[in-house]
C-alpha cells in the first residue's frame, strides 16, 4: 500500500518514524514514592524528590524496570541486562531538576518488531529501534493568568517508556495501524493503559518526504506531542504536503520541531527554538547502572499473556477464522477475551460473524464498548448454539438478539417466554403449507404452470403464517413436493 | 569552665557520664564562645535556642539512664550544606536566600538522633567550591591561627572553613564537614585538627546540598582521632534513600584506635613529591615515615603513576556534575529569584546574580566539557583517567595497608594570596583529590608546625572500606606526633 | 582549543547565567586557562579503558512499587518565591 503525494514535479514518498511516550502502569513514580494517579489537585502528587529540593536523590522503582522489560518482550525486542540512566540537561519551568533522568547510550530495551495488521488483511513489519525509561515532566498551564504560567508537578517523575520506531512507516494509515497495534500490545501486557486523552500515550512524529524511488532520506521534522491516532494521521498528511510544497518551490525543509494544530489543520514551528538545545547527556552520578540477570527476565517472561499476533495465528489456524476477522478480534484484549468466551464450545466462525457484524454494529449505535455490552459473551454463545441446534432460525435469532440488547436476558429464556421455538414437526408444518396453498389457488397454478421462482413467495407466506417459527428448509421441501412433485 | 579547647567528645562524654558537667552547662559555655568568636565568621546561622533545648533533652535522657552513646549532649557545628528542618540552609550562596528546609538530611538527622547538640550552621565556600573559604556569600572565614610575630589574617582552608574555625577556635567540640576533593582534610591540616573522609557511600548524601555527586562525602572534623571515630560512627549509615549508599555496617572504628601500628605496611607514594614543595612539608612527611618505622611498621616506597593527572581529572568531573546539580537553583521553587520579562530572562538574572564568581566559573566549565563536540574529549576522557587512578590505588593496596602523604602542599596562607589565579588555588587539593576520585577513606592528622608556628597535617589513605586500618594507623600517628600546639 | 567571547556567550546561555558583555572577554581568558590546563589529560593513553561509572561497586538498589510519599503540598510550596493557589508561578511561557 504505497501512499504517494502527487506534487507538481512528480510523486513523493513519505517516510515516518514515531517516538511514542507511553506511561508505564506503576503505583508510584520512577524515582520517588509519590502516587501516579490521574486527577489529583495541583502539586498534591509531588514528593520533595519530584520538586528537586536541595539534596533530594532518586531511587529506582523496580516495577518500572519490570514493565519496560515486559514491554520489550512483547515487542520481540532485545533486552539489555546492563542499562544506564543519564541526565538530559535543559531548562524549563516544569522540569524541576534542570535535567530529565532518561536513558541514552544504554537503553533497557534494544531492537524489536511490531507487525501491522492492515485494512486489506495483509501485514507489514515495522522495526523498533529501542525502548528507554525516563521521567515525565510537570505541566505548565498558560491560560490561568495573563502574565504568568502556572506549574503543576503532579506528572513530574511519572514513569514513561519512550518507544522509538525505525523510519519504516510509509503512510498515515500505517502510522495509525502502528499506534493501534502498539497500544493493543501494551494493553495486553498491562504495561500502559493506552489512554491518549489522559496523556498516557503521546506521540512525536518524525516526518520527511523524498521523490518516489529515491534512496536517501531528506531532512526530517519532528511534530511533537500529538495526542490521538486521528491527529497523528492528520498531522502526517498536512506536514508531508507542506514539505513537498517547500521542496517543489525550490526551498529547503529545515530540521525543527513543530506543533500540530488540529483546529487549523496545520503544523507550525515552535517558538522555543531547537538550536538552543545541547542536552549534555552524561550518566547520572546519583544512580548506579541497572543490572539484572536472566532469571529476572525469565520470571517476567513467565507472566506474559498470549499476545495479539500469537492469538491471531491461533484464531486462523485452530479456529478457522479469516485473517481479517482474526485481526479485528485480537485488536484489543477485551474483544479477544469476549470472543473466546462466546466461542467456547460453539462454531467459532458463526460467533465471529455475530460479533463483528451484529454486536459491533449495535454497540456502535449505543456508543458503548465491549466491556459495557448488554449482551454477555456467554449469552451470545448460547444464541449461536440455539441456531446450530435448530431451536431457532437465523431470522428469529435476529429478533432474539434485539431483545437481548434491550433486556440482557438469556436467549433461551427469551425464546421460551415468547414461544419462538422453531417448528420442526413435519405434520404441523404440512398443515400450514396445505392451508396456504388452499388459500392461494391462482398463485399455486402459476407455480405449477412452470414459474419456479414464485415458490419463494409461498415460502414467505408460510413463514409469515408460522410467525417465522417454521423451519425454512422443511417449508421449502414440502412446498416443492406439493407444487412441483 | 576551663579552656573550651580542652574538651573532646570523649572527655566531655565521660564528664557528663560522671555527672561532672551537664550538657546544658557545656552548651551554654559554647554558645557564649560562639557569640564571642563572631569575628571568625565561623557560623552563618546560630541556633542557640535549639541547642539549649536539645541539651536539656540530653540531660533529661542521661538522668533517666537513656543516654544514647558518646555523642549525646555534645555541642557541635553543622556545615551549612546539610539541610536542617526548620533551620535556614544556605550552602553559603545568595541563591538559597531564606531557604528553610522542611526536612532533615540523613547525616544531621543521625547526629541529632545520637543526641548531638547543634550550635548552628557553619560557614563554607559557596556550594563547597573552594579551598580557602573566601567564596562564601556571607563573607570569608578567619583562621584562628596566626603566624608567629605577624598579624596577617590567614584562611582556614576550605570548603569546610567555618567548621574548622569553630572547632580550632574553641566554639564547638566538633563539627561536620563535607569533602569533594579535600574539603575536610585540607582545612583540618590548616587548623591543626583531625579531618576524616570515609569511603564513598558510608555517609548518606540524602539531604545534603550536592556539589559533585560521585565525589561528595560527609565526615567529621575533630580534635582527636578517637573523636573522629566516635563522630563518624554516628554520622554513617546505610540509607535506602541514597542509591549510592553502601549497604553495610561501619566496623567499630573507635576500637581500632586502641591498636598499635606494629606490622602495618605503610606506603610512601613517590609521585607525591612535588617540585617547589616547602621543605618543612617534606621534612614532616619524612618524620611521619620515621615515626611509623619506630612503631614497628614497615615503610615501602610505592608508585601511583597517574597521580599528576588527578587534579585536572577532578577539575573536569566535579564541575561537570556541579553544572547539572546546580541547575535546580532556578528561582522557581525556592530561594532567590530575580524577575525577568521571560522565563529565560528570569533564569539568567536569577542565576547571574544568585551565584558568585567561582560557582559561575565552575558551572560554565562544567557546561562546556559536557557540551556537544567536547563530551568525549573532556568528560569521557577524564572518567577513563579516573578509572586508571582508581586502579593504581587498587594495585598498591594489594601490597600495602595504608599510604602516608602530606595533606596539603602548604600551611594556611594569607587572605589575598592565590586569589587571582584559580589554578594556583586548585593546587591546594593536589594531595587530597586522588583518594576522592577513587572513593577511598582518608584522614588528615596534625603532624607538627612550620617555622611560623602554623599547623601542618599528614594524610593517611587506605583501600575501600578499610576504615579500621585507617583509624588504627591514624591514632598511632597521632600518638607519635604528640601535637599540642594551639592557635 | 580556545574559547572565544562568542563561545562563552553560548555556554553562559546554556547554563542560564547572565554574563555582562564586559565580562565575556576576561571570562574567556579564565576559562581558557583552566581548559588549557586540563588538556594535559590528552597525554594519558586510555585506549580500551572503561570510563568510571561509580567508585564503589555495589548492586543497584531498587524500591518496591508502593506509594510512600506525596500529599505534602505545604512542604512542596513552603519556600516558593511565587506559590499562589498551590501552583508555582513563572513568567508567562509562549510555546
Ligand atoms: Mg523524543
Ligand atoms: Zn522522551
Amino acid at each position: 500500500m504505497t501512499h504517494l503525494i502527487q506534487g507538481e514535479t512528480g510523486d513523493w514518498e513519505v517516510v515516518i518514524g514515531l517516538e511514542v511516550h507511553a506511561q508505564a502502569i506503576t503505583k508510584s513514580k520512577l524515582f520517588s514514592g509519590a502516587p501516579t494517579t490521574f486527577g489529583a489537585g495541583p502539586n498534591e502528587n509531588v514528593s520533595l524528590v519530584d520538586a528537586a529540593m536541595p539534596g533530594m536523590l532518586p531511587v529506582i522503582n523496580e516495577m518500572a524496570i519490570e514493565q519496560a522489560v515486559r514491554t520489550g518482550l512483547g515487542l520481540r525486542a532485545a533486552i539489555n541486562k546492563y542499562s544506564v540512566f543519564e541526565r538530559k540537561n535543559y531548562f524549563y519551568a516544569d522540569l524541576p531538576q534542570g535535567y530529565q533522568i532518561s536513558q541514552y547510550q544504554h537503553p533497557v530495551v534494544g531492537e524489536g518488531t511490531v507487525t501491522l495488521d492492515l485494512a486489506d488483511g495483509s501485514t507489514r513489519d515495522v522495526g523498533i529501534e529501542r525502548l528507554h525509561l525516563e521521567q515525565d515532566a510537570g505541566k505548565s498551564i498558560h491560560d490561568q493568568d495573563p502574565k504568568r504560567s502556572m506549574i503543576d508537578l503532579n506528572r513530574a517523575g511519572v514513569v514513561l517508556m519512550e518507544i522509538v520506531s525505525k523510519p519504516d512507516i510509509r503512510s498515515p494509515e500505517e502510522a495509525g495501524a502502528y499506534l493501534r497495534k502498539l497500544r493493543a500490545i501494551l494493553r495486553y501486557l498491562g504495561t500502559c493503559d493506552g489512554n491518549m486523552e489522559e496523556g498516557s500515550m503521546r506521540a512525536d512524529v518524525n516526518v520527511s518526504v523524498r521523490p518516489k524511488g529515491a534512496d536517501e532520506l531528506r531532512t526530517r521534522v519532528e511534530v511533537k506531542n500529538v495526542n490521538s491516532v486521528r491527529f497523528v494521521m492528520q498531522a502526517i498528511e498536512v506536514e508531508a504536503e507542506r514539505q513537498v510544497g517547500v521542496w517543489e518551490d525550490g526551498g529547503e525543509v529545515v530540521q525543527e520541531t513543530r506543533l500540530f494544530d488540529p483546529n487549523k489543520g496545520e503544523t507550525r514551528a515552535m517558538r522555543t527554538k531547537e538550536f538552543a538545545h545541547d542536552y549534555r547527556y552524561f550518566p547520572d552520578p546519583d544512580l548506579l547502572p541497572v543490572r539484572f540477570d536472566d532469571d529476572f527476565i525469565e520470571r517476567i517472561k513467565a507472566t506474559l499473556p498470549e499476545l495479539p499476533d500469537e492469538k491471531k495465528n491461533r484464531f486462523i489456524n485452530d479456529m478457522g477464522l479469516s485473517a481479517y476477522d482474526a485481526g479485528v478480534l485480537v485488536a484489543d484484549r477485551e474483544t479477544a477475551t469476549y470472543f473466546e468466551e462466546a466461542a467456547d464450545g460453539r462454531d467459532a466462525k458463526t460467533v465471529a460473524n455475530w460479533l463483528t457484524t451484529n454486536l459491533f454494529g449495535a454497540l456502535n449505535k449505543l456508543g458503548k464498548d465491549i466491556g459495557e455490552s448488554p449482551v454477555s459473551a456467554g449469552h451470545l454463545g448460547e444464541l449461536v448454539g440455539l441456531i446450530k441446534d435448530e431451536t431457532i432460525s437465523t431470522k428469529i435469532a435476529k429478533d432474539v438478539f434485539e431483545e437481548m440488547l434491550k433486556t440482557s436476558k438469556a436467549p433461551g429464556d427469551i425464546v421460551e417466554e415468547k414461544g419462538l421455538k422453531q417448528i420442526t414437526d413435519t405434520g404441523a408444518i404440512e398443515a400450514i403449507v396445505d392451508q396456504v396453498i388452499a388459500d392461494n389457488p391462482d398463485q399455486a397454478a402459476d407455480v405449477r404452470g412452470g414459474n419456479d421462482k414464485a415458490i419463494g413467495w409461498f415460502v414467505g407466506q408460510v413463514m409469515k403464517a408460522s410467525q417465522g417459527k417454521a423451519n425454512p428448509g422443511q417449508v421449502n421441501g414440502l412446498l416443492r413436493s406439493k407444487l412441483l412433485g | 569552665m576551663s579552656d573550651l579547647r580542652d574538651w573532646t567528645i570523649a572527655t566531655a562524654s565521660d564528664a557528663m557520664e560522671k555527672g561532672e558537667v551537664s550538657s546544658v552547662e557545656l552548651t551554654d559555655a559554647f554558645i557564649a564562645a560562639m557569640e564571642a568568636g563572631r569575628t571568625l565568621n565561623a557560623f552563618i546561622t546560630e541556633t542557640p535556642e535549639l541547642a539549649r533545648e536539645r541539651a536539656a533533652a540530653s540531660d533529661e535522657r542521661r538522668k533517666n539512664g537513656d543516654a544514647r552513646g558518646p555523642m549525646d549532649g555534645i555541642p557541635i557545628g553543622m556545615k551549612d550544606l546539610f539541610c536542617t528542618e526548620g533551620v535556614k540552609t544556605t550552602a553559603a550562596s545568595h541563591i538559597l536566600d531564606n531557604f528553610v528546609p522542611t526536612y532533615e538530611s540523613t547525616v544531621s538527622g543521625n547526629l541529632r538522633d545520637a543526641g548531638a547538640v547543634m550550635l548552628g550552621k557553619t560557614n563554607l565556600d559557596e556550594f563547597a567550591m573552594g579551598s580557602a573559604n573566601i567564596t562564601s556569600y556571607f563573607g570569608s572565614v578567619k583562621n584562628p591561627w596566626t603566624p608567629e610575630g605577624a598579624n596577617a589574617n590567614l584562611v582556614p582552608g576550605g570548603s569546610s572553613g567555618g567548621s574548622v574555625a569553630a572547632v580550632s577556635g574553641g566554639l564547638a567540640i566538633a563539627a561536620t564537614g563535607t569533602d569533594t576533593g579535600g574539603s575536610i582534610r585540607q582545612p583540618a591540616s590548616f587548623t591543626g585538627l583531625v579531618g576524616m573522609k570515609p569511603t564513598y557511600g558510608r555517609c548518606s548524601r540524602w539531604g545534603t546540598v550536592a556539589f559533585a555527586s560521585s565525589l561528595d562525602q560527609a565526615g567529621p572534623l575533630t580534635r582527636t582521632v578517637e573523636d573522629a571515630a566516635i563522630m563518624l560512627q554516628a554520622m554513617a549509615s546505610h540509607d535506602p534513600k541514597d542509591s549510592t549508599s553502601l549497604p553495610m555496617v561501619l566496623p567499630d572504628c573507635r576500637a581500632a584506635c586502641t591498636r598499635d601500628a606494629k606490622g602495618l605496611r605503610v606506603g610512601i607514594p613517590k609521585e607525591y613529591t612535588l617540585d617547589g614543595m616547602p621543605e618543612e612539608i617534606q621534612k614532616l612527611w619524612n618524620q611521619g615515615a620515621q615515626w611509623f618505622k619506630e612503631m614497628g611498621a614497615e615503610i615501602v616506597e610505592v608508585s601511583l603513576p597517574h597521580t599528576k593527572y588527578a587534579l585536572p581529572t577532578y577539575y573536569i568531573v566535579a564541575p561537570a556534575e556541579a553544572s547539572s546539580n546546580l541547575a535546580r537553583y532556578d528561582g522557581v521553587r525556592y530561594g532567590f529569584r530575580k524577575d525577568g520579562a521571560s522565563l529565560d530572562e528570569m533564569y539568567e538574572l536569577t542565576r547571574g546574580e544568585g551565584f558568585g564568581a567561582e560557582v559561575q566559573r565552575r558551572v560554565l566549565i562544567g557546561t562546556y566539557v559536557l557540551s556537544a563536540g567536547y563530551y568525549d574529549a573532556y568528560y569521557v576522557k577524564a572518567q577513563q583517567v579516573r578509572t586508571l587512578i582508581a586502579e593504581d590505588f587498587k594495585k598498591i593496596f594489594a601490597d600495602v595497608d595504608v599510604l602516608l602523604t602530606p595533606t596539603a602542599p602548604s600551611a594556611a596562607f594569607a587572605e589575598g594570596d592565590k586569589m587571582d589565579d584559580p589554578i594556583a588555588m586548585y593546587l591546594n587539593d593536589v594531595f587530597t583529590v586522588p583518594a576522592s576520585l577513587a572513593g577511598l577513606p582518608a584522614i588528615s592528622v596534625p603532624g607538627g608546625v612550620d617555622k611560623d608556628g602554623l599547623p601542618l597535617g599528614l594524610q593517611l589513605i587506605t583501600g575501600v572500606c578499610q576504615e579500621e586500618t585507617l583509624f588504627r594507623a591514624a591514632s598511632a600517628l597521632e600518638m607519635a606526633a604528640g601535637f599540642e600546639a594551639r592557635p | 582549543m580556545s574559547l572565544t567571547k562568542d563561545d562563552v556567550r553560548k555556554i553562559a546561555f546554556l547554563a542560564r547565567i547572565r554574563v555582562p558583555d564586559e565580562r565575556l572577554e576576561p571570562l574567556a581568558g579564565e576559562l581558557n586557562n583552566i581548559v588549557g590546563w586540563v588538556e594535559q589529560l590528552g597525554e594519558v593513553n586510555t585506549d580500551g579503558v572503561a570510563p568510571m561509572t561509580s567508585v564503589v561497586e555495589t548492586e543497584t538498589p531498587m524500591r518496591e512499587d508502593v506509594v510512600t510519599d506525596g500529599g505534602v503540598q505545604d512542604k512542596v510550596l513552603a519556600n516558593a518565591p511565587d506559590g499562589e493557589g498551590a501552583f508555582y508561578g513563572v513568567p508567562k511561557v509562549v510555546e
